[in-house]
């Protein structure tokens, strides 16, 4: 079963003298329950691939589909149940709503899928347990530690159990112990068959994956394929 | 929907000190709306009081000191004008003595009082005074220059309170007067309480008081508030034939009508109305702009936070939603205490004036504030809303 399949994708940012062709036609597809690496150089246009793919932002050109169903046409409001509903999405920043818990955090997604309260505490609650955080459940950002902060962004990415979970440099603002809790997290999340594109920098981070691609220069140079 | 109103309390518990300055900014526009405006319809109530209580066809003459010091008023002056033939639209004339500031005293009490005047009984009908106690003193007391007294509202209460007045001994000027009457409250006008008066027999103030020199006015009543015209030509054809006057401009005495004075200075309180009504509706307007200002600021505070919730699949209505209902309920808030403060303002006096609420005002005023909100929370808050999830991530 094919979770990404993208042909043709081109993406220009802005016009004129500052415009910038950050993708030059990348095709490319992920099945369902792999667990692919993104990797290339610094501005080589990894990060407005996963926006893409995390329908975060839109291509110029070129198809997108996703879980069989072409989505480069939809409205926004089609997209932002889309995005509710199939992806989770790790930022390198973490990107915790502030002056709120964790628990409401990790509920945020559910709300906006019209979740009953009481289901929805019980649901974040056992995401938060799943990532190993659940006894910092009514801590809000700023009293936890950068690891703890990135495992509640875990938690939120995957407590509407979405088909895909997108990750840009997830371990990037980490140091190497935090780095392989939140790491273990995904590779558990991996086993339980959720499918999973990373990008990093590090070689040891890529290791975790089944398969790397690498990006240079807005098209993809190696690992196409499954 | 709770979600929606959790998420904006939350947003405007989180910058405590500015949502309560907006929230006071809105107060105060409001409240000054619904104060001044009470301040402005009591004055014009008060205006419009005191033309009923002086009745619609009362005429006035006084003395004018001209430059060759002319004849002063007299009573038979007074009798002159009630002539069937030569005036018959004047239906009565009283002369009339005033003496300003007398002090009063009842036992251990004194009180100054701020008319103290001196006329015939036919002065009560007049002037659209009714007796509230007693009776009005007769023309028997006025033939022979007994020190009776009839007493007005506040006059009576300030010497007595609650004590009966009627049957009890004051002294004038260190002579005693017996109160045969009190008077009916006719109600503050803003320009001097008329119920601090005191009415005697002509004959007995000119006694003690004033002396048999002129008379400090005559009043006139016309037949009906229609012919006023005609009455006070009239009196002026028969008082400058009586005090040879041959240039009407040079008289020596002058007819004016006092309801017409109080529709000019009612006049003059609708435009202090209006003006007050125009201050206070910038100062609501400068709240309005304080709360599109404060809500742009939040808005673009939180645009991160705005693109983390549209990542994780927030439909840009709940965002729409969240920025509206924060500003809807700043408004309302502040509209809110705006109307209780308002309103308690309006309970008391201000300088000498009784302020009367005006439902209306307050409806707009109210009404505005949350509008206010609305529409210039709204504007902001759809920018917001209609971003890009990225783009949105990306703004600091
Ligand atoms: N919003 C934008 N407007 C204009 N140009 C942009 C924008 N976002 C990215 N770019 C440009 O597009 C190119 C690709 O950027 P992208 O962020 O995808 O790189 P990246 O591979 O993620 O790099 P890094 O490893 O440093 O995160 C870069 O040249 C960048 O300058
Ligand atoms: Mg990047």
């Amino acid at each position: 079963m094919t979770a990404i399949e993208i042909t043709g994708l081109h993406k220009v940012y802005g016009t004129g003298s500052t415009r910038v062709h950050a993708l030059r036609g990348v095709d490319m597809t992920v099945q369902k329950g792999e667990y692919v690496a993104i990797v290339g150089a610094s501005g080589s246009g990894k990060s407005t691939l996963l926006n893409i793919l995390g329908c975060l932002d839109a291509p110029s050109e070129g198809s997108y589909r996703l879980d069989g169903i072409e989505v480069s046409t939809f409205t926004e409001s089609e997209l932002s149940l889309l995005r509710n509903r199939k992806i989770g999405f790790v930022f390198q920043s973490f990107n915790l709503i502030p002056r709120t818990t964790a628990l409401s955090n990790v509920e945020l997604p559910l709300v906006y899928a019209g979740m009953a309260r009481k289901h929805r505490r019980e649901r974040a609650r056992a995401a938060l347990d799943l990532v190993g955080i659940g006894h910092r459940a009514d801590h809000t950002p700023t009293q936890l530690s950068g690891g703890e902060q990135q495992r509640v962004a875990i938690a939120r990415a995957l407590v509407t159990a979405p088909t895909l979970v997108l990750a840009d440099e997830p371990t990037g603002n980490l140091d190497s112990r935090n780095s392989a809790d939140v790491l273990a997290v995904f590779d558990r999340l991996n086993t339980a068959g959720r499918t999973i594109v990373m990008i990093t920098h590090e070689a040891d981070v890529a290791a975790h994956a089944h398969r790397t691609v690498r990006v240079h220069d807005g098209r993809i140079v190696a690992g196409v394929l499954a | 929907m709770i979600e929606t109103f959790r998420f904006a309390l939350r947003g405007l518990a989180a910058n405590k000190l500015r949502s309560g300055l907006t929230t006071l900014g809105i107060m105060i526009g409001v409240g000054a709306v619904i104060v001044l405006v009470a301040v402005g319809t009591g004055a014009s109530a008060a205006v419009a009081n005191s033309i009923s209580a002086l009745g619609t066809n009362l005429l006035t003459v006084s003395a004018q000191g001209g430059r060759d010091a002319g004849k002063p008023l007299t009573v038979a002056d007074a009798r002159a004008l009630v002539d069937p033939l030569g005036a018959p639209d004047v239906a009565t004339a009283t002369p009339v003595v005033t003496s300003g500031n007398v002090s009063v005293t009842q036992s251990d009490t004194t009180a100054s009082v701020r008319q103290f005047i001196g006329a015939e009984p036919a002065y009560l009908e007049a002037t659209n005074s009714t007796i509230a106690s007693g009776s009005s003193f007769t023309s028997t007391d006025l033939a022979e220059a007994r020190k009776v007294v009839v007493l007005g509202a506040t006059t009576a209460s300030n010497l007595f309170s609650t004590q009966d007045a009627v049957g009890g001994q004051v002294l004038v000027n260190g002579l005693p007067f017996t109160v045969v009457g009190v008077l009916e409250a006719k109600g503050g006008t803003g320009f001097g309480d008329p119920d601090d008066m005191a009415v005697a027999p002509l004959s007995t103030v000119q006694n003690m008081l004033t002396g048999y020199g002129g008379l400090s006015q005559i009043l006139v009543t016309a037949r009906s508030a229609d012919v006023m015209a005609q009455a006070q030509a009239e009196i002026t054809t028969i008082l400058s034939n009586r005090h040879g006057i041959a240039n009407p401009a040079r008289a020596d005495f002058r007819v004016s009508n006092p309801t017409q004075v109080l529709a000019a200075r009612s006049e003059a309180t609708e435009t202090f109305t209006v003006l007050l009504a125009a201050v206070a509706a910038i100062s609501l307007l400068v709240g309005g702009i304080g709360i599109t200002n404060i809500m742009l600021v939040t808005v673009t505070e939180r645009i991160r936070e705005i693109g983390v919730r549209k990542a994780l699949g927030a439909p840009s209505g709940a965002i729409l939603g969240q920025f509206l209902t924060e500003a809807t309920l700043l408004g309302l808030l502040g509209g809110g205490l705006g109307v209780a403060a308002g309103l308690a303002a309006s309970g008391l006096q201000i300088s000498g004036i009784t302020p009367v609420v005006s439902w209306p005002s307050v409806a707009l005023a109210f009404g505005v504030s949350a509008l206010v909100g609305l529409v210039f929370g709204g504007y902001p808050a759809h920018r917001a809303a209609r971003l890009r999830p990225i783009e949105a991530l990306r703004h600091d």
